[in-house]
């Protein structure tokens, strides 16, 4: 077992089944969609087998060696270039309690998407190929562990998306897709400067003992690896580390979105499919939160220390600003879009937090927040696709007409909401006490939670204006749900409210690693003119 | 009966009606007689819960019961070494008391509920929300930490959400539902701000182990500002829930949901919650916040006692009245008079079930009428709804020889000694004034409805007696609400076994400065600090694994100073001037509802018409709701309106404004690489034409003119190169 590459497996399943895809005639419309259901069933099975032999007690974060599942080769090797010396890059896998719940969330909702894509009726066969290659993007974004790597899954992933929400999108979907292509692209341009920046001035020791610079983004994480004149060297009096950390940052918080670079976001999600609508929410937004976590944290402890009052104050607008932009929506698919946006600020204000509470409540939101929103996108979707509306006030009483998807809407709204026995009240709470325990973000904890009331206020009057209530006969012929859709909704039900009660499945697996990141983080210094190169 | 075996069958007690809420969930439909799994289970948990109560009250009385276990444990915590969150569950007699109340109350609703709900089209889902929230409830009471109690408040207001939204068909009812829940939600926001504060310095939600730590002295941020802030922030979670004064505006609302869940939860138990939280906090309330929560108790129980004198549906009225009473039991935890708080908690809960019922039994005979105005004469077809109805009357009016006499009596007492020692004289006269107006409306209640003659003949002629499942409920609550439960002195309940031996007021454990001057103890180090350190070190010293529960014991204190003999002394001079004060009082209410609405020898209509603008704002319930829409509701509605134009517009303006300054730097970058740098190159060209054009002429094909250029060109070079030569 341990020789065999799971992860490299979980994460080009999905492109072996693209090629399969490739070569199977149009026709076979229903061959397509089973196979993909059977490719993503897989990958879940995948992250099952790996949940299940994860060492709970390997910290991973910047201990190279007590990572899991490690896959580490040289990938690109040029020797002998002038001053760079040695140019590589590693093909180097392997996972921590940092991205375990990652992966584990990404194969999930890539199954439960496939399963919500049944509806689609254009060229069946590109949008599988596609889907599936986004699935690998994904994946591969949350085990890379060369910065290199992460980087062409980071970009692997943006083309299938353009393309997705760009074909089999709503009517504004060429608009919505160049957004968010440029957007996110936008942001690339400058994590590519600075992996460029860091490169260069960070070096890693190699098998002959000579040193070359180095992609690897544990070594990065060592002060001891940076050169004296690197660029983004600690020891650089003439440093651009807080430039570039800025520039990062920014790269990763327009996928969050943070505000105020959130806006591609209600667009995208507005007219995207439903089941690319699930993706986008349930993990694609987590890459940016992730990338902020694995990279900005530990490679620039110092300067994240400094901005990390800025970090919750964005996360305390994030919650309250996209609380309130979601009262004022009239789409029912824009009010959870903002939702998100809400719900991702969270993540800022624990991750600011710097605490384990915090942190841990961070990481267990974005996995909470994958669920829940995945959930809230499908629901919609079941109304769309029998109605072909989405308009808050088109409807009215559903809930007499369809009881049981009224009672999987009522779970996953008052989920959303943080109520108790549910995951997303764990993690909300573990966010806040994190990060009311730090002195220095406590008036913008108190003024965050507002976002639990506000939060109750545009779910419940949603849900009242579209379930409750007298019902609106034009809607006299909706049916209630079919096995396809008690499939999507079940296991995410399920998982809802086991992390609800008994948390501690997920808390464990990440504990270890967030409290080694904690210390890693508390224990660097303030400036690094003290560490002697 | 070892501790062990009372504590883990106060688990079943609480897991029960929780497996009635999962069967009917799940299987309701398809189950003959959801009504009977539900009732059935309540019936258990009710008798474990009475065998639960004697146990602990006959072996345990001087002692709590606890078993706590390990939910989530972060380990290896950089500085804090580890967190860990607990569940557990405490006896000690104010929760079995509560457990038996609960559990008794629930069951009385469930078999009321058979009739009255029968036919509903829901009504398996309804005996499930019945069952998920005596879970919740039962939660709340045998809960030992803060957090476990946060959880399950919630769950109380998403049952609470669920029950008063049951006929989600009416608007009326959906609205009042989500008013419920969201005014819920602010006080709950405060509450879960002063869980913050105590985790942040505690590191613990255990109650026991939080006041240990302030009893020695730690307390929040070192400051003493913060402690009566963080017990401020917890009470707001009682003012949400006990519907206090601002946010009591959603429980009148809440009486568009059945009545029997009226009875249950708006009523008797989870309006009570607050109260018992309060309850819970006592012992960390500062002097400053204890006053605050009087004053909010006082002004509580004034607004609504005022609003209940004019409303005309039957179950405003009840719900009013629970709003005032609710300010009465918060007041007087505020005044100290923790004892009789929770004695009232407890008679209120039997005597305003019973009304809530009863009226229930009147809107079912009624076929649903619940305006008073179409009442009347009821007494001669309903008499045992009647008789029941009348008895909880008299002990809501504080008539002697019930039990409402007894709490209520008691609390106004605190509230007088309040007055005379710390000279708020403000509260004790509020307080009686309320006790006045409450005898006239509950009067007026019971007269409109059942005496004189009938006003609407034709829903008179088809009203009936309630059969037995709804009249035995009324019965045995009326039973209850005679005085000889709670001691066997009608006139002073301090000798009787409730107060006697199983409610006493628990030690305050803030610092000595920081306490009313009648709350200071002669021995602070020997009472408070001892005690409570003993408990710490029962609690927090052996480690708790997790899947294995801890049992501990832990001595209540006996032998602590609660009071100052000054304070006693007060009390004691009170109680006798607090009752001839209350039979007065109480005596001129009902013989105003008499006159009024009885024998009519004044006219309430002229009456109103001559007081017209205090009228107005009784019947309009001071404008709260319109005052409310108009600034927080509104406010929030156009702030997210002008937000998401601020977004659409300015956020997503700018986004698409630099698209457009792209797209129009890339036109001119365009214009000017078609002018300028291709211009350039047709230029070159365009020249090189030109000029080719111009040589072309050279080139005439003719030998003669070819040695003429010849000649030329060879003259002009040597006329260049001449100085070479």
């Amino acid at each position: 077992m341990a020789y065999f590459p799971i992860l490299s497996f979980i994460t080009f399943l999905p492109i072996l089944g693209m090629l399969i895809i490739l070569c199977i005639p149009g026709k076979q419309e229903k061959f397509i969609k089973v196979f993909s259901a059977v490719i993503t069933g897989l990958q879940v099975l995948l992250a099952g087998i790996i949940l299940n032999s994860y060492n709970y007690s390997l910290p991973g974060v910047f201990h190279q060696n007590s990572y899991q599942f490690i896959e580490k080769f040289r990938w690109i090797e040029i020797s002998g270039l002038s001053w760079i010396g040695t140019i590589k890059i590693d093909y180097f896998l392997g996972i921590d309690g940092i991205s375990a719940p990652m992966v584990l969330l990404t194969a999930l909702i890539s199954f439960i998407a496939t399963l919500s894509s049944w509806n689609i009726s254009k060229s069946i066969k590109g949008y599988f190929a596609l889907f599936l290659l986004l699935d690998a993007g994904m994946m591969g974004v949350f085990v890379a562990l060369d910065f290199f790597l992460f980087y062409v899954f980071w970009e692997l992933m943006l083309l299938p998306m353009y393309f997705l929400i760009g074909i089999w999108g709503g009517p504004r979907k060429e608009y919505a897709a160049i957004k968010f292509f440029i957007y996110t692209l936008f942001g690339s341009v400058f994590m590519l400067l600075v992996m460029i920046g860091l490169y260069f001035s960070c070096t890693e020791v190699l098998a002959n003992g000579t040193r070359a610079f180095t992609f690897n983004l544990i070594a990065l994480m060592d002060p001891k690896n940076y050169t004296a004149t690197g660029i983004l060297s600690p020891f650089n009096p003439g440093n651009l580390r807080f430039a570039a950390y800025i520039a990062l940052f920014v790269g990763f918080a327009i996928k969050i979105p943070m505000f105020p670079f959130h806006t591609w976001l209600p667009d995208a999600h507005v007219e995207a499919p439903t089941p690319i609508s699930v993706i986008l929410a349930g993990v694609l937004l987590k890459m940016g939160t992730y990338g902020i976590i694995r990279i900005c944290f530990p490679i620039f402890p110092e300067i994240t220390r400094q901005v990390a009052w800025y970090i919750a104050l964005f996360g305390a607008i994030n919650i309250v600003y996209g609380a309130l932009c979601a009262m004022a929506q009239k789409d029912f698919k824009k009010l959870i879009a903002y939702s998100s946006v809400s719900h991702m600020g969270y993540v800022l204000l624990g991750m600011a937090s710097l605490t384990t509470v915090g942190i841990n409540g961070a990481i267990f939101q974005m996995f909470n927040h994958g669920t829940i929103t995945a959930m809230l996108f499908l629901l919609v979707g079941v109304i769309y696709d029998r109605a072909h509306t989405r308009g808050l006030d088109d409807f009215g009483g559903l809930a007499l007409k369809m009881p049981m998807y009224a009672g999987f809407v009522t779970v996953a709204f008052f989920a959303a909401i943080g109520l108790p026995s549910m995951s997303g009240f764990i993690s909300e709470s573990f966010v806040f006490l994190g990060a009311f325990s730090v002195s220095s973000i406590r008036i913008i904890t108190i003024v965050s939670t507002l976002g639990i009331l506000l939060g109750a206020s545009y779910m419940l009057w949603a849900l009242q204006r579209v379930y409750l209530g007298k019902f609106n006969e034009k809607w006299s012929a909706l049916t209630d749900l079919d096995a396809r859709e008690y499939a999507m909704f079940i296991p995410l039900t399920i998982i809802i409210f086991i992390l609800g009660i008994y948390p501690s499945f997920m808390l464990n697996i990440m504990n270890t690693s967030v409290n080694s990141l904690v210390d890693f983080m508390n224990k660097m210094p303030a400036s690094f003119s003290a560490l002697k190169f | 009966m070892t501790e062990a075996v009372l504590l883990n069958i106060s688990i079943a007690i609480l897991l029960l009606p929780a497996l009635g809420f999962i069967t009917l969930i799940l299987f309701g439909k398809r189950i003959p007689g959801p009504q009977w799994v539900g009732t059935s289970l309540i019936f258990l948990a009710l008798c474990i819960s009475i065998y639960v109560g004697f146990g602990k009250l006959a072996f345990y009385a001087g002692q709590n019961l606890i078993m706590e276990g390990r939910w989530i444990q972060i380990l290896n915590v950089p500085v804090l070494g580890q967190v860990n969150f607990d569940l557990g569950i405490k006896l000690d007699n104010l929760t079995v008391i509560m457990l038996f109340v609960v559990n008794l109350i629930s069951f009385l609703v469930h078999l009321f509920s058979m009739e009255y709900m029968r036919g509903d089209i829901r009504f398996s889902r309804y005996y499930a929300y019945l069952g998920i929230f005596t879970f919740s409830m039962l939660g709340i009471v045998l809960t030992h930490n803060i957090l476990m109690m946060y959880i399950f408040w919630e769950l109380v207001g998403i049952s609470s959400y669920l029950l008063i939204g049951f006929w989600f068909e009416k608007k009326s009812a959906s609205d009042a539902s989500k008013k419920a829940f969201l005014v819920n939600r602010v006080g709950d926001t405060g509450m879960f701000i002063g869980i913050m504060i105590l985790f942040t310095n505690y590191h613990t939600f255990t109650f026991d182990t939080i006041f240990a730590q302030i009893a020695a002295g730690n307390l929040p941020f070192h400051s003493s500002a913060w402690l009566t802030a963080c017990g401020i922030m917890i009470f707001l979670g009682a003012v949400g829930k006990s519907a206090q004064f601002p946010l009591h505006v959603w429980l009148p609302d809440a009486m568009e949901g059945p009545t029997p869940v009226s009875a249950l939860i708006h009523a008797a138990t989870m309006v009570a919650a607050g109260v018992y939280l309060v309850a819970r906090i006592f012992v960390m309330l500062t002097a400053d916040a204890m006053l605050t929560i009087a004053v909010i108790g006082m002004i509580t129980s004034f607004i609504a006692a005022t609003i209940a004198l004019t409303q005309n549906d039957i179950k405003k009225v009840l719900a009013y009245s629970t709003v005032s009473q609710l300010g009465y039991m918060i007041m007087a935890l505020g005044v100290g008079a923790y004892s009789y708080a929770f004695f009232h908690l407890v008679t209120h809960a039997f005597f305003k079930a019973c009304l809530f019922l009863g009226s229930g039994s009147v809107i079912h005979a009624m076929h649903h009428e619940q305006d008073l105005r179409k009442m009347g004469g009821l007494r001669k077809k309903m008499p045992i709804t009647y008789y029941a109805f009348l008895i909880s009357t008299l002990a809501i009016s504080g008539v002697p020889f019930t039990s409402g006499f007894l709490s209520k009596d008691g609390i106004l007492a605190g509230t007088l000694a309040f007055g005379s020692l710390t000279g708020h004289w403000l509260i004790p006269i509020v307080a009686f004034l309320v006790a006045m107006m409450t005898a006239f409306y509950m009067f007026r209640l019971v007269i409109l409805a059942f005496h004189g003659e009938p006003r609407d003949l034709h829903k008179y002629e088809h009203a009936h007696e309630s059969p037995f499942v709804m009249a035995m409920p009324l019965v045995l609550l009326s039973v209850l609400s005679v005085f000889f439960w709670y001691g066997l002195n009608p006139f002073n309940p301090s000798t009787g076994w409730f107060l006697d031996k199983w409610i006493k007021t628990p030690t305050t454990i803030v610092p000595q400065n920081m306490r009313f001057d009648f709350m200071k103890t002669e021995a602070p180090v020997a009472g408070s600090l001892e005690n409570a350190k003993a408990g710490e070190v029962k609690t927090t010293n052996a480690p708790i694994a997790v899947g294995a529960p801890k049992v501990t014991k832990q001595n209540e204190s006996e032998t602590a100073i609660v009071h100052s003999e000054h304070y006693m002394h007060a009390m004691h001079q009170a109680h006798y001037p607090a009752m001839a004060l209350s039979l007065l009082l109480g005596g001129i209410g009902i013989l105003f509802s008499f006159l009024l609405y009885q024998w009519k020898k004044i006219d309430p209509d002229k009456l109103a018409e001559s007081l017209k603008p205090l009228y107005k704002l009784s019947l309009n319930k001071w404008y709260f709701d319109e005052i409310y829409a108009a600034t927080f509701i509104g406010g929030t509605l156009a702030f997210s309106k002008f937000l998401a134009w601020f977004d659409n517009k300015v956020v997503d303006g700018i986004v698409n404004g630099a698209a457009t300054l792209t797209r129009m730097v890339s036109k001119l970058g365009g214009l000017f690489d078609h002018v300028v740098v291709d211009g350039f190159v047709n230029f070159t060209a365009y020249l090189s034409g030109f000029i080719g054009i111009f040589f072309r002429k050279f080139q005439t094909g003719k030998v003669q003119t070819y040695v003429v250029f010849v000649v030329f060109s060879v003259i002009i070079l040597l006329f260049i190169f001449r100085p070479f030569f």
